[in-house]
Formats: structure tokens, C-alpha cells, sequence
């Protein structure tokens, strides 16, 4: 791919960046209830200090003055304050941030772990037990609710079994002196394998309830195209090449078939931030996602604005990275 | 014969499909002589293409050899295991497909595409990896010379999608001679190709094998293809083969009702005035066929008799026919 | 995005109707299919007569019967057979009452969302011009909105409640339907009989429904059914998180989720709601499945 291609590319993200802040910005405009008043709470403060912090917070401005306001300051990182917390909004998504990405990259890994292999078996062995039991267990993967999942999951391997911790995403002995501030990352790098095993254990099961969906989606989607890979013209002519039958799977058939499951991961990812929700709630880890959702239910607005503006943005990226792996991995479309 | 390499005896191939056993070949037999090009003529579904899938051990669940024996330089090759097949294909017999765009994988370049198949086999590689890598790279170059591609040393790290049609097809044909086989099989190919392409890739064909000193066989619905680059023909006809013999002869005075019918449907720029006849009918389901002659539903000289098995006759000069009809000869 | 319809499938036939029903009737031959059909209509009863089948109110507490175990199991009452929850409400009553608010969200959400989709892609896809660039570009920019983020959102700034809930999953599901129907549209568009009925002087509008929508009636089908079960998992979330309907009200997810800080000793609470879930979810999907096989045109033949 050109590098004109890829501006090209990047240009084309500026109208649906623009759309969606506007859609965020539009559903702040319409939320009901005065900003201040939230802000103020029960205190009572004189007339003349609520214009001034209106006038301060740009709300006497007409809506579209308040919109380019609204995009400067995010440009710049600044979505206001968090009452709630008492500290700047973007301070308080970044300390909630790490535990979040974790957690969503453990479940990416467990869902490519898990789906790349059983859905190429399935397509290799087609029909046969092995087969069915993917098919079966992928539909039961789409169907099946994450919060219930993970419930039951607690419920066998940490009441029942007692294997794995309920909740949370370390013990107070494992504290490592943060660098990238992924737990099993920074564990490793500071030497400490006993954090290392503490941070694996809590987020195993987590990580399996948010990958879960995308695991069978992946799987699928392995295995339609894998199946549709073996049976081209270049299978037969490597057969007929003489070569090795699983040089021919693992060269001449597995890039080709991952081509759209790696795709399709990359759009997947995006979805594993609505889950996100659900499945940190759950399991009481500390991430971006179960803030979002206490601050539903204590109305810290300016939070939740910020942190749907910073999910949908990372979710346009991974559409866009998608579309930019698409093209690296098939060289046909190179240009 | 101590000069054939590749003796095929009443091959039979079954599909077993949900409709019921198709059988796609039955009681072919074929023999290629050293250095010697046969041309396998028929339509779509004549059982050429299976026959010689059958022969690079290519034919895959549910189909089966059912009957027959393929001999390689006296070996034989049905039933042989999978392994031991694995070092005869690409080494031995090495084949090329209808279409290049397909069969060359489009992740890869080409030089990978030809490397992989020196390093699966060409056992004067040697030394290290690396070392056995540079010399497969080399060879590489060489055949895609030899293939003529021009400006070869520059073409080595291009995608199969970088190159036209005809050069696609030779470095297709590249491939499959990269560690000097024995035979060729070319299944169809010129179908995939301009007119004025397909000369120049048939003429690369017959001239490597004269410097290679193989044999090939080309399989092809274009009898004029025959005509012009191989030795013998055979015909085939609903999964049996229904006259072989040496070219010239069979062209000039075929035997067959069908080669009859197949010379007489191409069109002749030099006899415009000639209408081409085309061959009326369809090829009878393969299923459960009745023992009679295949094409006598087609057939506008057929009688009584041909309700009866009809086998292969030997007419003498090295040709044989399937027909009742055919005069003289004796019974084979 | 999952991989919703079959784009190497467009359901294409000279007429459209006998096509669709060639296709109705293989997929009635699957016997798999059929089962869970009958699953998916046998919940869908239940919710229409909750009133007349539920044991018991849904929402009449009792605390005497408080956290009630399985009729199977030690304490256990054939008369609350699923047993009771916190509150002492029979935990059957409030399942059947529940698939009320499932299946009635799941339904409206793609009833709006596909009558919207399917206008809009007809629009884009057979207008053309300003009004497809104008479709394709908002759908570019939902698409840009992770879903359940977005909806959890516009909830929590709208407040929870049926209506809100049904717009906060529906301003978005609609771009589903509407690219695949724009996709089929382009490509039936072109074919002769449309060609045809243009050249004999039809409208814009009589080709569009008369003509093309016949045609785009299975991938529809099949997107809508493979939608609403994402939809019902969708709101059962919300209502996990305690953003759906607001309690009294049963709903499968507020169930699991008041279930929750019961489950090391009281494990019913939460496992029955969310065996209905699964059971509802599971049969749509394998329905949809079902209709999917039956639609490919590679498994004809």
C-alpha cells in the first residue's frame, strides 16, 4: 500500500471523527437537567456564582460556539471536570485505562488462541465429530449472555472449585511498581512471578467471558473460509508439487483463510468495549467500562460524554486498522 | 514396451457421490513413451482430467481408484502411500492447471512458489538451510529464463498478480519443471489464454521437452492443439477412451463416429463454405450406465450390435478404436 | 460486526415469490431447524398469555416464601416450582412475565430498524446519486459507534424506560438491514426482469416494492433474525447493568443480576433467568442458521 494511499485513508476518517462528535455533543445538549445544578448538588451557592460557573463551563454560548468549544478542548485532552472524583475527567479514564486494555487483550489472545486452530480443524476434518462439537459449541458462544456466563463461571471455579479469585484484578501482596501498567506485563519486567500469577489467575475468567463471543464468531469465520481455501486451484497445484500435507495447510492454506478472520478480529476488538461493561461489572475489575457504568448511576455526565467520544474514536481506529491490515495481508489489493 | 514410462491398464475411478457411484473413468488404457507427447482430447466430463488426477494420486474422497494399475517406469503407483506418492509428484510427474491465476497462490511470490518445490525435492541442494535456499534461488532464476520471462533476475520477488496471462502460465509450467519430471501433464493449458498466447506457450512446451527430453501429455478439448504438438492422440468419451493412434492418421481418417464428428465440427478457415457440423446430444449420466456402447445415442450410425459391451479393437498401425462399426481389424 | 448474510448470495430468480417459498419449504425439510422454531414460537405464546399461564403475580411479594428453593429440592414447594426470589415472588411467574419485555423489545427494535433499513437501502441502492451518498455516509458514521456503549449512553442520559430503550437499540440496528438490502439492491438492480420492467414504462416506486423486494425478503429474513437474537441479549444486559425496564417490572437480565449476590448458597435466582435467555437466544440463532443454509444458493442442488 502507497503511502497516498494511506492519507487517502486517513482523510476519509475526518467526516465520520466530525459525525461522531457531533452525535456525542448533540446527545450532551439534550440530556435533561441543568449541568450546574448536577454539579452543585445539594450545596447553594448565590445566583451571581452559578452564572459565572455557567459562563465558565461555556454554557451561555449558542450550541454550534459551544460545539467548536466542545471539540477544541477534546482535541487538547481537556474534557472537564469529574465532580464525582474531583479531578479532571481525562485523569481519571487514564487511570482505568490500563486495567481495561488488559483485559481486553488477554480476551483478543483467548479468542485467537482459541478460534484459529479449532476452526481450522474443523474445516480439515469437515463433518466429523470434531466438526459438529465446534459448530455446536459457536452457536452456544453467540447465545450465550456474557453477565450469566460469567456468573457461572464464578460459581463453578471459584465457589465451587475454588481455583481462581471471584473478583478484582490482583491482591494487595502483588503490587508491582508500575512502567506500562498492564499487571502481567510490568510483573514480568520487575521479576515478580508471583504477581505475574496472582495478575493471571484474576484475569482468566474474565478474559474468557469477554472473548467467548468473538471466539466463536472468529471460529467460523475460520473455518467458511478455510474451507473455502482448500478447495482453490493453488491447494491441488501444491498437492500436486509434491509438497508436505501440513506445509501445504500451514503455508499455502492458513494465510490465505486469515486473511478475513484477522480482518473480521480487528472489527471484533471494537465490540469487546461494549462488553467490556458488562463483563469488568461482573467481575469487579477496575477498568474504564465499570466506571462508565457508576457514573451512570451517579450522573457524572462530562465522564461519561468523554469516555463514549474516547470508545468511539478507538473504535473507528480498529475499523480503519482492520481495513489497512485487509490490504497488507492481501497483495492482490496492494497497489 | 522397455521405452515407457507411464503405462496406465484398465484404470477405473469412482466418485461416490449422494446421487449414487459416478463412475468418471472406466478401462482406460493409455501408455506414454519416452520423450513421446500424447494429446488426451474429449468434452468437459470425458473423464481426461480424472484419469490423470488419478495418475498424480490427486483424486480425493469420494472418489476412489476402483480398478486398474498405473505403472511409472515399470512402478506402480496405485496404492502406493501417501509419502512415497509425495516424492514421485513434482519430482517425477509433475503437472500444470487449466488457469495459472488460481493455481498460483496469491499470498506468495513466485520465486517462493518455485523454491518450494527445489527444496521439497532437488536432492543436489545442499549444505545449510540458508546455502540450500541460495542454490533453489538460483535454479529458480534459471527456469524462469528457461520459461522465458523477461528480465527474469528482476521478476523473481513479484506476486503471481503482477504478471500477465501467458507469463503466469510460464512460470506455472516453471514450477512444474523445475526438478526435471519425467513427464508433464498439462491439463488444458491454453483454455485460459488469448489465441495468439496459446501458440507461444504450446511452442514452449515442445521445445522443453526436446531439450529436457520428457514426455508430456496434454489434455485438451482442441483437437487442432493435438494436431499441431503431439505424437498420438487419444480420444475419450464419457469416461472411456474411444480411439488412440498416431496423429496424423487418426486426424486424416478417424474411426471413431465421435473423432468423426469432433474433425468435422471444427470450423476450417479454409473451407468457409463447409458448414461445421456440430455433434448433437449430450454425454450420457455417468451412473449406472448400461453395458452398450456410451455414444451410440449420438450416434447417427448406430445399429443393433452396439447393444453389447463394446471393447477396444486393435486396427493396427498403433491405433485401436471402441466401436462396433469400425471396419477390418482385429478383436482386442 | 459478525458475518451476518452471505454476500456471494444474492437470492435471485425470475420471480422472486416462488423462489422464497422453494426456499421456506427447504428450510422447513431441516428437522433441527424445526425444533427449535417450535422453542422460539412456543415463548413467543408464552409471553402473548403471561396472564393466563403464570402460576402466580410476578410481583407479589411474600416473605415467608422468601428465597424459596427449587420445588426438587429440600424446602421446596410444588407450587413455586422454580422456587422464589429475595422478595418471596414466584421465580416462574416472573420468567413468563419476563419474555414479555425480551421478546417484545426484540421485536420492536427490528421492526423499526428493518422498516427503516429496508427504505433507506432501497433508497441508496436504486435512487442512487446524492440520496445513496447521503444514506452511505450516515451509516458510515453509526457504524463508527460501538453499539452497546452508545445505547448504554443514550440511556443513561435519556433515562431508563421502554421507549428509551427501544430507541437506544434502534438508532443503530437499522444500518444493518440497510447495507445489506443497498448491496442487494445494486446487484438485483442490474439484473433483466428489473431492466425489463423498467424499459415497460414501471415507476421508481412499483419497481422498487413490486419488483426488488420480493427478491431482498430472504437476506432480510435472515439478517433480522440473527439481529433480534443480539438484540434480546442486548437488552438483557441493559437490564443486567440496570439500565432496561425498571423493577418491578420482570426482566430476564434484572433477574440474573438481583440473582447475583445470592448466588454462592441461593443459585436458582440467577440460573433459571438465564437458562430462558440462552434457550430464547440459542433457538432464534439456530432458526436464523437454518434459514441461512436454506437461503445459500450452494446448498441447493
Amino acid at each position: 500500500m502507497s503511502l497516498g494511499k494511506l492519507v487517502e485513508r486517513l482523510l476519509q476518517l475526518i467526516p465520520v471523527l466530525l459525525g461522531v462528535s457531533v452525535i456525542v455533543f448533540v446527545m450532551m445538549l439534550f440530556t435533561p437537567g441543568d449541568p450546574v445544578e448536577i454539579m452543585l448538588g445539594d450545596q447553594h451557592v448565590t445566583e451571581e456564582l452559578e452564572q459565572a460557573m455557567r459562563r465558565d463551563m461555556g454554557l451561555d454560548l449558542p450550541p454550534h460556539e459551544r460545539f467548536f468549544k466542545f471539540l477544541g478542548n477534546a482535541l487538547q485532552g481537556d474534557f472537564g471536570l469529574s465532580y464525582y472524583h474531583r479531578q479532571p475527567v481525562a485523569d481519571v479514564i487514564a487511570s482505568r485505562l490500563p486495567a481495561t486494555i488488559e483485559l481486553s487483550l488477554a480476551a483478543l489472545i483467548f479468542a485467537l488462541c482459541v478460534s484459529i486452530p479449532l476452526g481450522v480443524l474443523a474445516a480439515v476434518k469437515k463433518n466429523s465429530i470434531l466438526d459438529r462439537i465446534a459448530t455446536v459449541t459457536s452457536l452456544f458462544g453467540v447465545s450465550m449472555p456474557g453477565f450469566w456466563f460469567g456468573i457461572l463461571l464464578i460459581l463453578f471455579f471459584s465457589v465451587t472449585l475454588r481455583w481462581l479469585p471471584v473478583s478484582g484484578n490482583a491482591g494487595f501482596s502483588s503490587e508491582v511498581e508500575p512502567i506500562t501498567h498492564l499487571l502481567l506485563v510490568d510483573s514480568l519486567l520487575r521479576g515478580r512471578p508471583d504477581a505475574f500469577w496472582d495478575a493471571l489467575r484474576h484475569i482468566i475468567l474474565p478474559a474468557i467471558t469477554l472473548g467467548l463471543p468473538m471466539a466463536s464468531i472468529l471460529m467460523r469465520v475460520t473455518r467458511a473460509s478455510m474451507l473455502d481455501v482448500l478447495d482453490r486451484d493453488y491447494i491441488t497445484f501444491a498437492e500436486a508439487k509434491g509438497l508436505r500435507r501440513t506445509k501445504i495447510l500451514v503455508k499455502h492454506a492458513l494465510k490465505n483463510a486469515l486473511i478475513p478472520t484477522v480482518t473480521v478480529a480487528a472489527i471484533e476488538t471494537g465490540s469487546l468495549l461494549g462488553g467490556n461493561m458488562v463483563v469488568e461489572t461482573v467481575f469487579g475489575w477496575p477498568g474504564l467500562g465499570r466506571l462508565v457504568v457508576e457514573s451512570i448511576f451517579v450522573r457524572n455526565y462530562p465522564l461519561i460524554q468523554a469516555a463514549v467520544l474516547f470508545y468511539a474514536v478507538t473504535y473507528v481506529m480498529l475499523n480503519f486498522a482492520a481495513d489497512i491490515l485487509y490490504t497488507v495481508l492481501n497483495p492482490r489489493v496492494r497497489l | 514396451m522397455a521405452d515407457t514410462v507411464l503405462d496406465i491398464t484398465d484404470l477405473k475411478t469412482c466418485f461416490d457421490t449422494r446421487d449414487g457411484m459416478v463412475t468418471a473413468v472406466e478401462g482406460v488404457s493409455l501408455s506414454l513413451a519416452r520423450q513421446e507427447s500424447l494429446g488426451v482430447v474429449g468434452e468437459s466430463g470425458s473423464g481426461k482430467s480424472v484419469t490423470f488426477a488419478s495418475v498424480m494420486g490427486l483424486i480425493k474422497p469420494p472418489g476412489f481408484i476402483a480398478a486398474g494399475s498405473i505403472r511409472f517406469n515399470g512402478r506402480e503407483l496405485v496404492g502406493l502411500n501417501p509419502a512415497e506418492y509425495r516424492d514421485l509428484r513434482g519430482k517425477e510427474i509433475a503437472m500444470t492447471m487449466q488457469d495459472a491465476l488460481t493455481a498460483l497462490n496469491p499470498a506468495y511470490t513466485v520465486s517462493d512458489q518455485i523454491i518450494e518445490v527445489l527444496l521439497a525435492h532437488d536432492e543436489t541442494l545442499g549444505g545449510t538451510r540458508r546455502a540450500r535456499k541460495r542454490q533453489a534461488r538460483e535454479k529458480a532464476l534459471e527456469m524462469m529464463r528457461l520459461v522465458g520471462i523477461p528480465a527474469a533476475e528482476t521478476r523473481l520477488d513479484d506476486y503471481p498478480h503482477q504478471f500477465s496471462g501467458g507469463m503466469r502460465q510460464r512460470i506455472m509450467i516453471a514450477i512444474a519443471l523445475a526438478c526435471r519430471p519425467k513427464v508433464l501433464i498439462a491439463d488444458e493449458p491454453t483454455t485460459a489464454l488469448d489465441v495468439t498466447i496459446q501458440a507461444q506457450v504450446l511452442e514452449l512446451i515442445a521445445d522443453i521437452r526436446e531439450r529436457l527430453g520428457m514426455s508430456v501429455v496434454i489434455i485438451t478439448h482442441d483437437l487442432g492443439v493435438v494436431a499441431e504438438y503431439c505424437d498420438r492422440v487419444a480420444v475419450m468419451y464419457a469416461g472411456q477412451v474411444v480411439e488412440t493412434g498416431p496423429t496424423a492418421e487418426v486426424i486424416a481418417n478417424p474411426l471413431h463416429p465421435y473423432t468423426q464428428g469432433l474433425i468435422a465440427s471444427i470450423p476450417r478457415l479454409s473451407d468457409l463454405k463447409r458448414r461445421i457440423r456440430p455433434i448433437l446430444g449430450t454425454v450420457p449420466n455417468l451412473i449406472d450406465l448400461p453395458a452398450q456402447c456410451r455414444f451410440m445415442d449420438r450416434c447417427d450410425q448406430a445399429q443393433s450390435r452396439c447393444r453389447s459391451l463394446i471393447e477396444m479393437r486393435d486396427m493396427g498401425g498403433g491405433r485401436q478404436v471402441r466401436c462396433a462399426m469400425a471396419p477390418g481389424g482385429s478383436d482386442g | 460486526m459478525t458475518a451476518v448474510t452471505d454476500p456471494e448470495a444474492p437470492a435471485i430468480a425470475p420471480k422472486g415469490e416462488t423462489l422464497f417459498r422453494r426456499n421456506m419449504r427447504l428450510f422447513a425439510s431441516s428437522k433441527l431447524s424445526m425444533f427449535f422454531l417450535a422453542i422460539t414460537v412456543g415463548f413467543v405464546i408464552m409471553a402473548i398469555f403471561a396472564p393466563w399461564i403464570a402460576p402466580h403475580d410476578p410481583n407479589a411479594p411474600d416473605l415467608f416464601r422468601r428465597l424459596m428453593p427449587p420445588a426438587w429440592m429440600e424446602g421446596g414447594d410444588w407450587t413455586y416450582p422454580l422456587g422464589c426470589d429475595a422478595l418471596g415472588r414466584d421465580i416462574l411467574s416472573r420468567i413468563i412475565y419476563g419474555s414479555r419485555v425480551s421478546i417484545f423489545i426484540g421485536a420492536a427494535v427490528i421492526l423499526v430498524a428493518t422498516t427503516i433499513g429496508v427504505l433507506a437501502g432501497l433508497a441508496a441502492g436504486y435512487l442512487r446519486g446524492w440520496v445513496d451518498v447521503v444514506i452511505s455516509r450516515l451509516v458510515d458514521i453509526l457504524l463508527g459507534f460501538p453499539y452497546l456503549i452508545f445505547a448504554i449512553a443514550l440511556i443513561a442520559m435519556t433515562g431508563p424506560g421502554l421507549q428509551n430503550i427501544i430507541l437506544a437499540l434502534a438508532y443503530k440496528e437499522w444500518v444493518i438491514p440497510c447495507r445489506v438490502v443497498r448491496g442487494e439492491t445494486l446487484a438485483t438492480s442490474e439484473i433483466e426482469y428489473v431492466e425489463a420492467a423498467r424499459a415497460l414504462g414501471a415507476g421508481s416506486r412499483n419497481i422498487m416494492l413490486r419488483e426488488i423486494l420480493p427478491n431482498i425478503l430472504s437476506p432480510v429474513l435472515v439478517v433480522s433474525t440473527v439481529r433480534m437474537a443480539h438484540v434480546i441479549i442486548l437488552e438483557a444486559s441493559l437490564s443486567f447493568l440496570g439500565l432496561g425496564v425498571q423493577p418491578p417490572t420482570a426482566s430476564w437480565g434484572s433477574m440474573v443480576a438481583d440473582g447475583r449476590s445470592f448466588m454462592l448458597s441461593e443459585w436458582w435466582l440467577s440460573t433459571f433467568p438465564g437458562i430462558a435467555i440462552l434457550l430464547l437466544v440459542l433457538s432464534i440463532n439456530v432458526v436464523s442458521q437454518g434459514l441461512r443454509d436454506a437461503f445459500d444458493p450452494r446448498f441447493h442442488d
